[in-house]
Protein backbone atom coordinates (compact mmCIF):
# COMPACT_ATOMS: atom_id res chain seq x y z
CA UNK A 1 0.00 0.00 0.00
CA UNK A 2 1.30 3.76 -0.80
CA UNK A 3 0.59 5.43 2.49
CA UNK A 4 0.28 9.44 3.27
CA UNK A 5 3.13 11.24 4.47
CA UNK A 6 2.92 13.64 7.29
CA UNK A 7 0.53 16.12 6.27
CA UNK A 8 -0.46 14.56 3.06
CA UNK A 9 -3.65 12.88 1.92
CA UNK A 10 -4.01 10.34 -0.30
CA UNK A 11 -6.93 10.89 -3.28
CA UNK A 12 -7.75 7.69 -4.42
CA UNK A 13 -9.82 5.24 -6.93
CA UNK A 14 -13.21 6.11 -5.35
CA UNK A 15 -16.07 3.59 -5.46
CA UNK A 16 -18.71 4.58 -7.34
CA UNK A 17 -21.08 1.70 -6.29
CA UNK A 18 -21.11 -1.07 -4.77
CA UNK A 19 -20.18 -3.39 -8.12
CA UNK A 20 -17.46 -1.34 -9.12
CA UNK A 21 -13.80 -3.18 -8.80
CA UNK A 22 -11.42 -0.80 -10.73
CA UNK A 23 -11.35 2.26 -12.72
CA UNK A 24 -9.38 3.58 -15.71
CA UNK A 25 -7.96 6.85 -15.40
CA UNK A 26 -8.48 8.76 -18.20
CA UNK A 27 -6.89 12.17 -17.74
CA UNK A 28 -5.67 14.55 -14.87
CA UNK A 29 -7.33 17.72 -14.66
CA UNK A 30 -4.19 18.76 -12.56
CA UNK A 31 -0.88 18.81 -12.32
CA UNK A 32 1.94 18.70 -9.38
CA UNK A 33 1.63 21.76 -7.67
CA UNK A 34 -1.70 22.87 -7.99
CA UNK A 35 -3.49 23.89 -5.52
CA UNK A 36 -6.93 22.36 -5.07
CA UNK A 37 -10.14 23.12 -2.88
CA UNK A 38 -12.25 20.00 -1.96
CA UNK A 39 -15.08 19.74 -4.11
CA UNK A 40 -12.14 20.55 -6.94
CA UNK A 41 -12.44 18.49 -10.22
CA UNK A 42 -9.05 16.78 -10.05
CA UNK A 43 -9.39 13.62 -12.53
CA UNK A 44 -11.12 12.25 -15.18
CA UNK A 45 -12.09 8.36 -14.68
CA UNK A 46 -13.38 5.79 -17.12
CA UNK A 47 -15.69 3.33 -15.15
CA UNK A 48 -18.59 0.65 -15.76
CA UNK A 49 -20.98 4.01 -15.46
CA UNK A 50 -18.86 5.83 -18.34
CA UNK A 51 -16.25 8.80 -18.30
CA UNK A 52 -16.85 10.60 -14.70
CA UNK A 53 -15.48 13.95 -13.33
CA UNK A 54 -13.92 13.18 -9.73
CA UNK A 55 -13.80 15.41 -7.10
CA UNK A 56 -11.57 16.19 -4.27
CA UNK A 57 -12.31 16.01 -0.96
CA UNK A 58 -9.46 17.85 0.97
CA UNK A 59 -7.87 21.21 0.17
CA UNK A 60 -3.89 21.09 -0.56
CA UNK A 61 -1.17 21.16 -3.09
CA UNK A 62 -0.68 18.37 -5.94
CA UNK A 63 2.76 16.80 -4.64
CA UNK A 64 2.78 13.79 -6.61
CA UNK A 65 0.63 11.80 -9.62
CA UNK A 66 1.15 8.38 -8.51
CA UNK A 67 -1.45 6.66 -11.74
CA UNK A 68 -0.56 6.88 -15.25
CA UNK A 69 -3.17 8.51 -17.56
CA UNK A 70 -4.74 4.82 -19.05
CA UNK A 71 -3.89 2.75 -16.24
CA UNK A 72 -6.46 0.17 -14.87
CA UNK A 73 -6.35 0.15 -10.96
CA UNK A 74 -8.37 -1.54 -8.28
CA UNK A 75 -11.06 0.90 -6.28
CA UNK A 76 -8.97 2.52 -3.02
CA UNK A 77 -5.49 2.40 -5.16
CA UNK A 78 -4.11 5.58 -4.37
CA UNK A 79 -3.90 7.68 -7.46
CA UNK A 80 -2.02 10.86 -6.41
CA UNK A 81 -0.64 12.78 -2.78
CA UNK A 82 -2.08 15.62 -1.62
CA UNK A 83 0.14 17.51 0.60
CA UNK A 84 -1.33 20.43 3.00
CA UNK A 85 -1.33 24.45 1.23
CA UNK A 86 1.28 25.58 3.25
CA UNK A 87 3.54 22.54 2.71
CA UNK A 88 3.63 22.85 -1.31
CA UNK A 89 7.02 24.41 -1.61
CA UNK A 90 8.68 20.82 -0.18
CA UNK A 91 6.16 18.47 -3.30
CA UNK A 92 8.70 18.66 -5.41
CA UNK A 93 11.00 16.03 -5.06
CA UNK A 94 7.65 13.66 -4.29
CA UNK A 95 10.14 10.88 -2.53
CA UNK A 96 7.24 7.86 -1.61
CA UNK A 97 7.98 6.75 1.59
CA UNK A 98 6.21 3.57 1.06
CA UNK A 99 6.69 -0.07 2.04
CA UNK A 100 7.46 -2.79 0.07
CA UNK A 101 4.03 -2.98 -2.73
CA UNK A 102 4.16 0.95 -2.51
CA UNK A 103 7.32 1.30 -4.50
CA UNK A 104 5.78 0.06 -7.49
CA UNK A 105 3.34 3.31 -7.57
CA UNK A 106 6.08 5.17 -7.22
CA UNK A 107 8.53 3.19 -9.66
CA UNK A 108 5.10 3.63 -12.39
CA UNK A 109 5.50 7.51 -11.71
CA UNK A 110 8.68 6.93 -12.99
CA UNK A 111 7.41 5.24 -16.03
CA UNK A 112 4.95 7.83 -16.61
CA UNK A 113 6.34 11.09 -16.26
CA UNK A 114 10.05 10.50 -16.70
CA UNK A 115 10.31 9.91 -20.47
CA UNK A 116 14.05 10.47 -20.47
CA UNK A 117 14.57 7.21 -19.05
CA UNK A 118 16.55 5.03 -21.79
CA UNK A 119 13.66 2.98 -23.86
CA UNK A 120 14.92 -0.34 -23.70
CA UNK A 121 15.97 -0.02 -19.78
CA UNK A 122 13.40 -1.65 -17.79
CA UNK A 123 11.97 1.27 -15.97
CA UNK A 124 11.69 -0.50 -12.60
CA UNK A 125 16.20 -0.56 -12.44
CA UNK A 126 16.29 3.29 -12.89
CA UNK A 127 15.26 3.47 -8.90
CA UNK A 128 16.65 0.45 -7.73
CA UNK A 129 13.35 -1.27 -7.46
CA UNK A 130 12.82 -5.49 -8.24
CA UNK A 131 11.57 -4.98 -12.00
CA UNK A 132 8.25 -6.88 -11.39
CA UNK A 133 7.05 -4.11 -8.12
CA UNK A 134 6.15 -2.32 -11.78
CA UNK A 135 3.20 -4.46 -12.89
CA UNK A 136 1.78 -5.50 -9.95
CA UNK A 137 1.02 -1.74 -9.10
CA UNK A 138 -0.08 -0.31 -11.90
CA UNK A 139 -1.66 -3.29 -14.02
CA UNK A 140 -3.22 -5.32 -10.89
CA UNK A 141 -1.22 -8.57 -9.18
CA UNK A 142 1.52 -10.32 -11.30
CA UNK A 143 0.67 -13.75 -11.38
CA UNK A 144 0.57 -15.88 -8.13
CA UNK A 145 -0.01 -13.06 -6.16
CA UNK A 146 -3.16 -12.98 -4.05
CA UNK A 147 -5.54 -10.49 -5.85
CA UNK A 148 -6.56 -9.54 -9.68
CA UNK A 149 -7.88 -6.26 -9.90
CA UNK A 150 -8.97 -6.03 -6.63
CA UNK A 151 -11.72 -8.75 -6.32
CA UNK A 152 -10.38 -11.55 -4.09
CA UNK A 153 -10.23 -14.79 -5.71
CA UNK A 154 -9.01 -18.39 -5.24
CA UNK A 155 -5.68 -20.12 -5.74
CA UNK A 156 -7.20 -22.53 -8.14
CA UNK A 157 -9.23 -19.60 -9.75
CA UNK A 158 -6.48 -17.49 -10.53
CA UNK A 159 -4.79 -20.60 -12.33
CA UNK A 160 -8.12 -21.42 -14.04
CA UNK A 161 -8.08 -17.62 -15.14
CA UNK A 162 -4.72 -17.71 -16.07
CA UNK A 163 -5.09 -20.95 -18.36
CA UNK A 164 -8.16 -19.48 -20.24
CA UNK A 165 -6.52 -16.08 -20.51
CA UNK A 166 -9.89 -14.49 -18.64
CA UNK A 167 -8.94 -11.84 -16.25
CA UNK A 168 -10.15 -12.32 -13.04
CA UNK A 169 -11.16 -8.74 -12.03
CA UNK A 170 -13.99 -8.57 -14.65
CA UNK A 171 -15.39 -12.13 -13.03
CA UNK A 172 -18.15 -12.22 -10.49
CA UNK A 173 -17.21 -14.15 -7.26
CA UNK A 174 -19.88 -16.11 -5.94
CA UNK A 175 -18.43 -16.79 -2.26
CA UNK A 176 -18.31 -15.32 0.71
CA UNK A 177 -16.53 -11.01 0.27
CA UNK A 178 -17.67 -11.37 -3.66
CA UNK A 179 -14.37 -13.62 -3.27
CA UNK A 180 -13.68 -15.47 -7.00
CA UNK A 181 -13.55 -19.54 -7.51
CA UNK A 182 -12.83 -21.76 -10.00
CA UNK A 183 -17.00 -22.88 -10.67
CA UNK A 184 -17.27 -18.78 -11.47
CA UNK A 185 -14.01 -18.43 -13.95
CA UNK A 186 -15.52 -21.38 -15.42
CA UNK A 187 -18.63 -20.03 -15.67
CA UNK A 188 -17.49 -16.72 -17.02
CA UNK A 189 -15.17 -18.57 -19.83
CA UNK A 190 -18.72 -20.44 -20.91
CA UNK A 191 -20.13 -17.40 -21.13
CA UNK A 192 -20.70 -15.03 -23.88
CA UNK A 193 -17.12 -13.73 -22.67
CA UNK A 194 -18.25 -10.92 -20.27
CA UNK A 195 -15.24 -11.47 -18.68
CA UNK A 196 -13.22 -10.82 -21.86
CA UNK A 197 -14.85 -7.93 -22.34
CA UNK A 198 -13.84 -6.59 -19.34
CA UNK A 199 -10.34 -7.44 -19.76
CA UNK A 200 -10.83 -5.80 -23.29
CA UNK A 201 -11.89 -2.33 -22.02
CA UNK A 202 -9.33 -2.76 -19.67
CA UNK A 203 -6.86 -3.08 -22.26
CA UNK A 204 -8.28 -0.63 -24.56
CA UNK A 205 -8.32 -0.24 -28.54
CA UNK A 206 -6.67 -3.93 -28.60
CA UNK A 207 -9.39 -6.30 -27.50
CA UNK A 208 -9.54 -8.31 -30.81
CA UNK A 209 -6.25 -8.01 -31.52
CA UNK A 210 -5.48 -9.81 -27.76
CA UNK A 211 -8.28 -12.37 -28.00
CA UNK A 212 -6.53 -13.30 -31.44
CA UNK A 213 -3.61 -13.49 -29.97
CA UNK A 214 -4.30 -15.79 -27.08
CA UNK A 215 -4.60 -18.58 -29.63
CA UNK A 216 -0.70 -18.53 -30.43
CA UNK A 217 0.56 -17.06 -27.64
CA UNK A 218 0.07 -18.21 -23.85
CA UNK A 219 1.22 -15.11 -21.64
CA UNK A 220 -0.43 -13.57 -18.56
CA UNK A 221 -2.43 -9.94 -19.66
CA UNK A 222 -0.33 -8.44 -17.48
CA UNK A 223 2.87 -9.62 -19.72
CA UNK A 224 1.22 -8.77 -22.36
CA UNK A 225 0.57 -5.91 -21.64
CA UNK A 226 4.19 -4.90 -20.78
CA UNK A 227 5.37 -6.18 -24.08
CA UNK A 228 3.28 -4.21 -26.01
CA UNK A 229 4.65 -1.27 -24.16
CA UNK A 230 7.85 -2.26 -24.36
CA UNK A 231 7.57 -3.47 -28.17
CA UNK A 232 8.66 -7.12 -27.58
CA UNK A 233 7.26 -9.84 -30.13
CA UNK A 234 5.38 -12.46 -27.48
CA UNK A 235 6.27 -15.10 -30.29
CA UNK A 236 9.96 -14.60 -29.55
CA UNK A 237 9.92 -15.16 -25.90
CA UNK A 238 9.96 -18.42 -23.99
CA UNK A 239 7.76 -18.94 -20.97
CA UNK A 240 8.63 -19.69 -18.00
CA UNK A 241 5.25 -20.30 -16.31
CA UNK A 242 2.92 -23.03 -15.82
CA UNK A 243 3.43 -24.85 -18.82
CA UNK A 244 4.96 -22.31 -21.10
CA UNK A 245 2.53 -19.28 -20.16
CA UNK A 246 4.82 -16.10 -20.51
CA UNK A 247 5.22 -14.12 -17.62
CA UNK A 248 5.91 -10.96 -16.82
CA UNK A 249 9.66 -11.22 -15.98
CA UNK A 250 10.37 -13.29 -18.85
CA UNK A 251 8.83 -10.11 -20.81
CA UNK A 252 11.01 -7.24 -18.93
CA UNK A 253 14.10 -10.13 -19.59
CA UNK A 254 13.48 -9.90 -23.60
CA UNK A 255 15.28 -8.09 -26.08
CA UNK A 256 13.25 -5.46 -27.70
CA UNK A 257 11.70 -6.17 -30.85
CA UNK A 258 13.05 -3.65 -34.01
CA UNK A 259 9.56 -1.77 -33.55
CA UNK A 260 10.56 -0.25 -30.62
CA UNK A 261 8.56 0.73 -27.76
CA UNK A 262 5.08 0.85 -28.42
CA UNK A 263 2.96 3.51 -27.26
CA UNK A 264 0.19 2.50 -25.13
CA UNK A 265 -2.90 2.79 -27.15
CA UNK A 266 -6.13 4.31 -25.83
CA UNK A 267 -9.51 3.18 -26.48
CA UNK A 268 -11.49 5.57 -28.10
CA UNK A 269 -14.20 6.93 -25.07
CA UNK A 270 -16.99 5.31 -27.70
CA UNK A 271 -14.99 2.36 -27.67
CA UNK A 272 -14.44 2.29 -24.07
CA UNK A 273 -17.86 2.43 -23.35
CA UNK A 274 -19.17 0.35 -25.54
CA UNK A 275 -16.94 -2.45 -23.55
CA UNK A 276 -17.60 -1.18 -20.10
CA UNK A 277 -21.63 -1.67 -21.23
CA UNK A 278 -21.49 -4.54 -22.30
CA UNK A 279 -19.74 -5.66 -19.55
CA UNK A 280 -21.97 -4.30 -16.81
CA UNK A 281 -25.20 -5.72 -19.41
CA UNK A 282 -23.71 -8.91 -19.63
CA UNK A 283 -23.13 -9.45 -16.30
CA UNK A 284 -26.71 -8.49 -15.28
CA UNK A 285 -27.74 -10.86 -18.04
CA UNK A 286 -25.05 -13.87 -16.30
CA UNK A 287 -26.39 -13.35 -12.86
CA UNK A 288 -29.90 -11.47 -12.99
CA UNK A 289 -32.75 -13.28 -13.12
CA UNK A 290 -35.13 -10.64 -14.89
CA UNK A 291 -39.06 -10.70 -15.23
CA UNK A 292 -40.71 -8.46 -16.63
CA UNK A 293 -43.84 -6.51 -16.94
CA UNK A 294 -45.43 -4.11 -18.89
CA UNK A 295 -48.36 -2.16 -18.53
CA UNK A 296 -50.41 0.82 -21.14
CA UNK A 297 -51.51 3.78 -18.91
CA UNK A 298 -53.58 6.45 -20.15
CA UNK A 299 -51.32 9.67 -19.83
CA UNK A 300 -54.43 12.05 -20.69
CA UNK A 301 -55.31 13.51 -17.34
CA UNK A 302 -51.23 14.17 -17.17
CA UNK A 303 -50.72 15.71 -20.44
CA UNK A 304 -53.64 18.13 -19.59
CA UNK A 305 -52.54 19.15 -16.46
CA UNK A 306 -48.68 19.47 -17.53
CA UNK A 307 -49.98 21.89 -20.97
CA UNK A 308 -52.06 23.79 -18.97
CA UNK A 309 -49.29 24.21 -16.13
CA UNK A 310 -46.72 25.05 -19.22
CA UNK A 311 -48.61 27.11 -20.95
CA UNK A 312 -48.65 30.30 -19.05
CA UNK A 313 -44.69 29.93 -18.47
CA UNK A 314 -41.53 31.25 -20.10
CA UNK A 315 -40.07 28.14 -22.10
CA UNK A 316 -37.19 28.09 -19.29
CA UNK A 317 -39.72 26.90 -16.56
CA UNK A 318 -41.32 24.35 -19.11
CA UNK A 319 -41.32 21.11 -17.75
CA UNK A 320 -41.08 18.02 -19.97
CA UNK A 321 -43.91 14.77 -19.78
CA UNK A 322 -40.26 12.52 -18.58
CA UNK A 323 -40.00 14.56 -15.55
CA UNK A 324 -43.84 13.73 -14.26
CA UNK A 325 -43.07 9.93 -15.35
CA UNK A 326 -39.77 9.95 -12.81
CA UNK A 327 -41.04 11.70 -10.18
CA UNK A 328 -44.36 9.34 -10.36
CA UNK A 329 -41.77 6.28 -10.13
CA UNK A 330 -40.04 7.98 -7.35
CA UNK A 331 -43.04 8.26 -5.49
CA UNK A 332 -44.07 4.37 -6.10
CA UNK A 333 -40.89 3.39 -5.24
CA UNK A 334 -41.57 4.64 -1.49
CA UNK A 335 -44.89 1.98 -1.48
CA UNK A 336 -42.87 -0.67 -2.81
CA UNK A 337 -39.85 0.01 -1.02
CA UNK A 338 -38.31 -3.92 -1.94
CA UNK A 339 -37.62 -2.66 -5.82
CA UNK A 340 -35.83 0.11 -4.26
CA UNK A 341 -32.58 -1.75 -3.30
CA UNK A 342 -29.01 -2.87 -3.76
CA UNK A 343 -28.19 -6.52 -4.29
CA UNK A 344 -25.38 -7.46 -1.95
CA UNK A 345 -24.85 -10.88 -2.78
CA UNK A 346 -27.44 -12.73 -0.57
CA UNK A 347 -30.28 -10.27 -0.12
CA UNK A 348 -31.26 -6.92 -1.03
CA UNK A 349 -32.22 -4.55 1.66
CA UNK A 350 -34.45 -1.23 0.51
CA UNK A 351 -32.39 2.27 0.61
CA UNK A 352 -33.71 4.77 2.97
CA UNK A 353 -33.50 6.85 -0.17
CA UNK A 354 -35.16 7.07 -3.62
CA UNK A 355 -32.00 8.36 -5.92
CA UNK A 356 -33.57 7.68 -9.34
CA UNK A 357 -30.82 6.99 -12.14
CA UNK A 358 -31.49 8.50 -15.70
CA UNK A 359 -31.08 6.62 -18.75
CA UNK A 360 -29.33 9.36 -20.89
CA UNK A 361 -27.95 8.29 -24.11
CA UNK A 362 -24.98 10.09 -25.86
CA UNK A 363 -24.80 11.27 -29.12
CA UNK A 364 -21.99 9.27 -30.81
CA UNK A 365 -23.19 6.27 -28.52
CA UNK A 366 -23.11 5.22 -25.15
CA UNK A 367 -25.30 5.41 -22.23
CA UNK A 368 -25.40 6.86 -18.87
CA UNK A 369 -27.38 6.69 -15.86
CA UNK A 370 -26.27 9.40 -13.09
CA UNK A 371 -28.45 9.41 -9.97
CA UNK A 372 -30.47 12.79 -8.94
CA UNK A 373 -30.52 12.10 -5.21
CA UNK A 374 -33.70 12.27 -2.93
CA UNK A 375 -35.98 11.95 -6.38
CA UNK A 376 -38.75 11.24 -4.45
CA UNK A 377 -38.97 14.76 -2.40
CA UNK A 378 -38.11 17.32 -5.44
CA UNK A 379 -40.91 19.26 -6.65
CA UNK A 380 -41.28 19.04 -10.35
CA UNK A 381 -38.91 22.44 -11.10
CA UNK A 382 -36.12 21.32 -9.29
CA UNK A 383 -36.55 18.29 -10.78
CA UNK A 384 -36.70 19.46 -14.35
CA UNK A 385 -33.94 21.42 -13.43
CA UNK A 386 -31.82 18.85 -12.09
CA UNK A 387 -32.65 16.40 -15.15
CA UNK A 388 -31.54 18.84 -17.53
CA UNK A 389 -28.14 19.85 -15.97
CA UNK A 390 -27.31 16.00 -15.74
CA UNK A 391 -28.52 15.55 -19.25
CA UNK A 392 -26.26 18.58 -20.30
CA UNK A 393 -23.29 17.65 -18.43
CA UNK A 394 -23.77 13.54 -19.68
CA UNK A 395 -23.42 14.81 -22.78
CA UNK A 396 -20.01 16.61 -22.76
CA UNK A 397 -19.04 14.19 -20.76
CA UNK A 398 -18.96 16.37 -17.31
CA UNK A 399 -20.83 13.91 -14.89
CA UNK A 400 -19.25 13.67 -11.11
CA UNK A 401 -18.59 11.16 -9.25
CA UNK A 402 -21.05 12.25 -5.87
CA UNK A 403 -23.69 11.46 -8.58
CA UNK A 404 -22.48 8.10 -10.11
CA UNK A 405 -23.33 4.57 -8.18
CA UNK A 406 -25.53 6.18 -6.14
CA UNK A 407 -28.79 5.18 -8.30
CA UNK A 408 -30.97 3.11 -5.87
CA UNK A 409 -33.33 2.20 -9.39
CA UNK A 410 -32.97 3.50 -12.96
CA UNK A 411 -35.47 5.14 -15.36
CA UNK A 412 -35.42 4.66 -19.03
CA UNK A 413 -37.41 6.81 -21.47
CA UNK A 414 -36.87 6.85 -25.18
CA UNK A 415 -38.28 10.29 -25.55
CA UNK A 416 -40.83 11.43 -27.30
CA UNK A 417 -40.01 10.06 -30.63
CA UNK A 418 -38.97 6.62 -29.86
CA UNK A 419 -40.74 3.33 -30.00
CA UNK A 420 -44.16 2.05 -27.79
CA UNK A 421 -42.19 0.12 -25.43
CA UNK A 422 -39.25 -0.62 -23.61
CA UNK A 423 -38.08 -4.23 -22.05
CA UNK A 424 -35.29 -3.04 -20.31
CA UNK A 425 -32.39 -4.53 -18.89
CA UNK A 426 -31.40 -4.54 -14.53
CA UNK A 427 -28.21 -2.26 -14.06
CA UNK A 428 -26.53 -4.22 -11.12
CA UNK A 429 -26.51 -3.92 -7.87
CA UNK A 430 -29.52 -2.74 -8.55
CA UNK A 431 -32.44 -4.61 -8.21
CA UNK A 432 -35.11 -3.27 -10.86
CA UNK A 433 -35.47 -0.70 -13.73
CA UNK A 434 -38.29 0.77 -14.82
CA UNK A 435 -39.12 2.12 -18.80
CA UNK A 436 -41.40 4.00 -20.63
CA UNK A 437 -41.99 3.96 -24.03
CA UNK A 438 -43.36 7.08 -25.81
CA UNK A 439 -46.25 8.25 -24.98
CA UNK A 440 -48.69 8.58 -28.81
CA UNK A 441 -51.94 9.11 -28.86
CA UNK A 442 -54.22 5.83 -29.47
CA UNK A 443 -57.31 4.49 -29.24
CA UNK A 444 -58.78 3.74 -25.83
CA UNK A 445 -62.00 2.81 -24.09
CA UNK A 446 -63.79 5.44 -21.70
CA UNK A 447 -66.81 5.27 -20.33
CA UNK A 448 -67.87 2.57 -23.22
CA UNK A 449 -66.36 5.24 -26.04
CA UNK A 450 -63.36 4.18 -28.28
CA UNK A 451 -61.76 7.91 -27.87
CA UNK A 452 -58.44 8.69 -28.83
CA UNK A 453 -56.09 9.04 -26.23
CA UNK A 454 -52.53 9.95 -24.86
CA UNK A 455 -51.07 6.14 -23.86
CA UNK A 456 -47.58 5.33 -22.62
CA UNK A 457 -46.69 1.70 -22.06
CA UNK A 458 -44.70 1.14 -18.98
CA UNK A 459 -42.45 -1.20 -18.43
CA UNK A 460 -40.44 -2.87 -15.05
CA UNK A 461 -37.60 -5.25 -15.29
CA UNK A 462 -37.00 -7.17 -11.46
CA UNK A 463 -34.72 -9.57 -10.14
CA UNK A 464 -36.03 -12.67 -8.95
CA UNK A 465 -33.78 -12.87 -6.20
CA UNK A 466 -35.27 -10.09 -4.63
CA UNK A 467 -39.03 -9.78 -5.08
CA UNK A 468 -41.56 -11.15 -7.62
CA UNK A 469 -43.65 -10.08 -10.29
CA UNK A 470 -46.22 -9.34 -7.74
CA UNK A 471 -44.19 -6.20 -5.99
CA UNK A 472 -43.74 -5.25 -9.92
CA UNK A 473 -47.52 -5.35 -10.66
CA UNK A 474 -47.41 -3.00 -7.54
CA UNK A 475 -45.35 -0.77 -8.65
CA UNK A 476 -46.71 -0.05 -12.23
CA UNK A 477 -50.43 0.12 -10.63
CA UNK A 478 -49.11 2.71 -8.14
CA UNK A 479 -47.69 4.52 -11.26
CA UNK A 480 -50.90 4.67 -13.26
CA UNK A 481 -52.38 6.10 -10.16
CA UNK A 482 -50.57 9.07 -9.16
CA UNK A 483 -50.33 9.52 -13.00
CA UNK A 484 -54.01 10.44 -12.80
CA UNK A 485 -53.46 13.13 -10.24
CA UNK A 486 -50.51 14.61 -11.52
CA UNK A 487 -51.26 17.98 -9.13
CA UNK A 488 -49.91 15.49 -6.58
CA UNK A 489 -46.77 15.29 -8.91
CA UNK A 490 -45.68 18.66 -7.94
CA UNK A 491 -44.55 18.81 -4.50
CA UNK B 1 -35.68 40.01 -37.39
CA UNK B 2 -34.53 39.00 -40.60
CA UNK B 3 -34.73 35.42 -42.38
CA UNK B 4 -30.98 35.18 -42.11
CA UNK B 5 -30.89 36.23 -38.24
CA UNK B 6 -33.44 33.46 -37.56
CA UNK B 7 -31.74 31.15 -39.43
CA UNK B 8 -28.25 32.06 -37.50
CA UNK B 9 -29.61 31.69 -34.02
CA UNK B 10 -31.33 28.11 -35.24
CA UNK B 11 -27.90 26.79 -36.40
CA UNK B 12 -26.16 28.68 -33.37
CA UNK B 13 -28.49 26.82 -30.59
CA UNK B 14 -28.81 23.73 -32.63
CA UNK B 15 -24.58 23.58 -32.89
CA UNK B 16 -24.50 24.19 -29.16
CA UNK B 17 -27.41 20.95 -28.20
CA UNK B 18 -25.47 18.81 -31.65
CA UNK B 19 -21.47 20.22 -31.87
CA UNK B 20 -21.22 21.05 -35.30
CA UNK B 21 -24.26 19.82 -36.92
CA UNK B 22 -26.27 23.01 -37.03
CA UNK B 23 -24.22 23.84 -39.76
CA UNK B 24 -25.16 20.77 -41.79
CA UNK B 25 -28.69 20.38 -41.30
CA UNK B 26 -30.49 21.03 -44.93
CA UNK B 27 -33.61 24.10 -44.95
CA UNK B 28 -36.11 21.08 -45.02
CA UNK B 29 -34.86 18.42 -43.15
CA UNK B 30 -36.63 17.08 -40.19
CA UNK B 31 -35.12 18.67 -37.26
CA UNK B 32 -35.62 16.00 -34.60
CA UNK B 33 -35.09 13.18 -36.91
CA UNK B 34 -31.80 14.44 -38.11
CA UNK B 35 -30.30 15.96 -35.01
CA UNK B 36 -31.80 12.82 -32.61
CA UNK B 37 -33.20 15.37 -30.50
CA UNK B 38 -35.47 14.54 -27.55
CA UNK B 39 -37.99 16.78 -26.09
CA UNK B 40 -35.40 18.02 -23.36
CA UNK B 41 -33.60 19.04 -26.34
CA UNK B 42 -36.35 20.26 -28.11
CA UNK B 43 -36.72 22.46 -25.03
CA UNK B 44 -33.48 23.79 -24.78
CA UNK B 45 -33.37 24.72 -28.34
CA UNK B 46 -36.84 26.76 -27.75
CA UNK B 47 -35.34 28.59 -24.57
CA UNK B 48 -32.58 29.79 -26.43
CA UNK B 49 -34.39 31.35 -29.10
CA UNK B 50 -36.39 32.68 -26.01
CA UNK B 51 -33.25 33.78 -24.43
CA UNK B 52 -31.51 35.54 -27.98
CA UNK B 53 -34.84 36.35 -29.79
CA UNK B 54 -37.02 37.38 -27.07
CA UNK B 55 -39.88 35.10 -29.01
CA UNK B 56 -42.06 32.82 -27.20
CA UNK B 57 -43.27 29.41 -28.60
CA UNK B 58 -45.94 28.13 -26.51
CA UNK B 59 -45.86 24.37 -26.24
CA UNK B 60 -48.76 23.76 -28.54
CA UNK B 61 -46.77 25.39 -31.45
CA UNK B 62 -43.94 22.53 -30.91
CA UNK B 63 -45.30 19.95 -33.44
CA UNK B 64 -45.86 22.57 -36.24
CA UNK B 65 -42.00 23.37 -35.80
CA UNK B 66 -40.07 20.03 -37.86
CA UNK B 67 -37.91 22.26 -39.96
CA UNK B 68 -35.88 25.13 -39.78
CA UNK B 69 -38.22 26.43 -43.16
CA UNK B 70 -41.10 26.13 -40.27
CA UNK B 71 -39.39 28.06 -37.70
CA UNK B 72 -38.39 30.98 -40.12
CA UNK B 73 -41.95 30.92 -41.35
CA UNK B 74 -43.18 31.10 -37.77
CA UNK B 75 -41.53 33.48 -36.65
CA UNK B 76 -41.21 35.68 -39.60
CA UNK B 77 -44.88 36.16 -38.99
Amino acid sequence: MVEAAAGEQLFTMPSLGADMEAGRLVAWKVGVGDAVKRGDIVAEVETEKGLIEVEVFADGVVRELLVEPGAKVPVGTALARIGGAAESGAAAGGEAETDGAGAGGAARVDVAYAPAAAPGSAPGEAIGEPVESVGETAYGAAPGKTKLDGAPSTPAARREAREKQLDVGGVRGSGSHGRVGLEDVRGAEGDAGGARVASAAATGARGEGSAAEAGRVRATPVARRRAEERGVDLGAVEGSGRDGVILLADVEKAPVGVTGPAKTKAASPAEAMRAAIGAAMARSKREIPHYYLTHTIDLGAAMSWLEARNADRPPTERVVPAALLVKATALALKKVPELNAWWTGSAAPPKAEVNVGVAISLRGGGLVAPAIPGTDQLGLDALMAAMSDVVERARRGALRASEMGSATVTVTSLGDRGVESVIPVIIPPQVAIVGFGTPSERPWVVDGEVVPRTLVTASVAGDHRVTDGHHGARLLARIEKLLQKPEKLDS
Amino acid sequence: MTRDEILAALRRHLNAIVPGEGDELALDDDIRDELDLDSMDFLKLVQGLHEDLGVDIPETDYGKLDTLEAFVGYLSR
